[in-house]
């Protein structure tokens, strides 16, 4: 067993702006769902938003998929029954005349 | 003990809510109102144990996502199909670019979406295994953050991701699907 040093990091671009984050529309399309979700690391999200405003086709996916989300949500509301807002109150009633006994 | 009344003013609001969850569940009227009542007794009895200022609509979720598993799951012989097939990403999306002609623009597929109804979206959720149904709900329908469904569904968030993931691309096939016995997808439309 060696006892060697782990190697330092090369050191990033010093100054200026990060030149990291060019991702390419593979990785946009991969990560799409979380970059939706908002559940991105900032930078990761800054480097997503960045390729969106440059490419068509991918806004056009990202802009399909955002409205997927809302048209899902906005078909699946269901009208609570009235009778069950009365059972429920009823059952909870019942349940604090047993507690309080 | 429980304050009556201070658990219905914060807690009744949220029925709506949690009646859908319920009703996506249980595929059935019936059992979502007994699922739905049973989580409201169980929540008024553990009142005393939850924190306030914290999320109550978690919370009530949570309730129902274990009652669920523990009752209505258990009841079921047959154990359910508990994976879905991989679907490749944007699979609703190609399907619907795919029908238009070039040129449309692109929200050509946007409206495509509103030709699926009410029913069409709902059979495509009940149509997932137990828990890419409840992510896929937990997240595009209510509204939960990763690490709420963690915590309502009691699973790794690497876990939540996979199903939420997964669970959505399955469910755009499940779209595609009812959509092409529809004849909303898949058909040229000759009318254009």
């Amino acid at each position: 067993m060696g006892d060697t040093e782990a190697p330092e990091e090369p050191a990033g671009p010093v100054g200026g702006e990060a030149v990291a984050g060019f991702v390419g529309c593979d990785e946009t399309i991969e990560r799409l769902y979380t970059y939706l979700d908002g559940e991105l690391t900032e930078q990761r999200r800054l480097e997503i938003t960045r390729h969106l405003d440059l490419c068509g086709p991918c806004v056009g996916a990202y802009g399909f998929e955002a409205e997927l989300r809302k048209v899902i949500a906005s078909r699946c509301k269901d009208h609570v029954p009235e009778d069950l807002i009365t059972r429920v109150a009823a059952a909870l009633e019942e349940e604090h005349l047993r507690q309080s006994n | 003990m429980a304050d009556q009344a201070l658990f219905s003013d914060q807690a009744m609001e949220h029925m709506p809510a949690l009646y859908t969850a319920a009703l996506r569940m249980t595929r059935n009227p019936a059992d979502a109102e007994d699922l739905v009542q049973e989580t409201y007794l169980k929540a008024y009895r553990a009142f005393a144990s939850f924190e306030q200022g914290t999320n109550l609509k978690a919370w009530l979720y949570r309730i129902l996502t274990n009652t669920y598993i523990n009752t209505y799951r258990a009841k079921k012989r047959r154990p359910e199909i508990a994976d879905v097939e991989d679907v490749e990403d944007l699979y609703l999306y190609r399907h619907l670019s795919a029908d238009q002609a070039s040129g449309l623009g692109r929200s050509a597929e946007d409206e495509a979406l509103d030709r699926f109804t009410d029913t069409d979206v709902k059979a495509a959720i009940e149509s997932l295994p137990d828990a890419f149904r409840m992510a896929v709900l937990l997240a595009d329908v209510e509204g939960f953050s990763y690490k709420e469904i963690a915590e309502i569904t009691d699973v790794p968030i690497g876990t939540v991701m996979s199903r939420i993931h997964r669970g959505r691309k399955a469910l755009q096939k499940a779209l595609v699907d009812r959509g092409s016995t529809r004849g909303l997808v898949g058909a040229t439309d000759e009318a254009r």
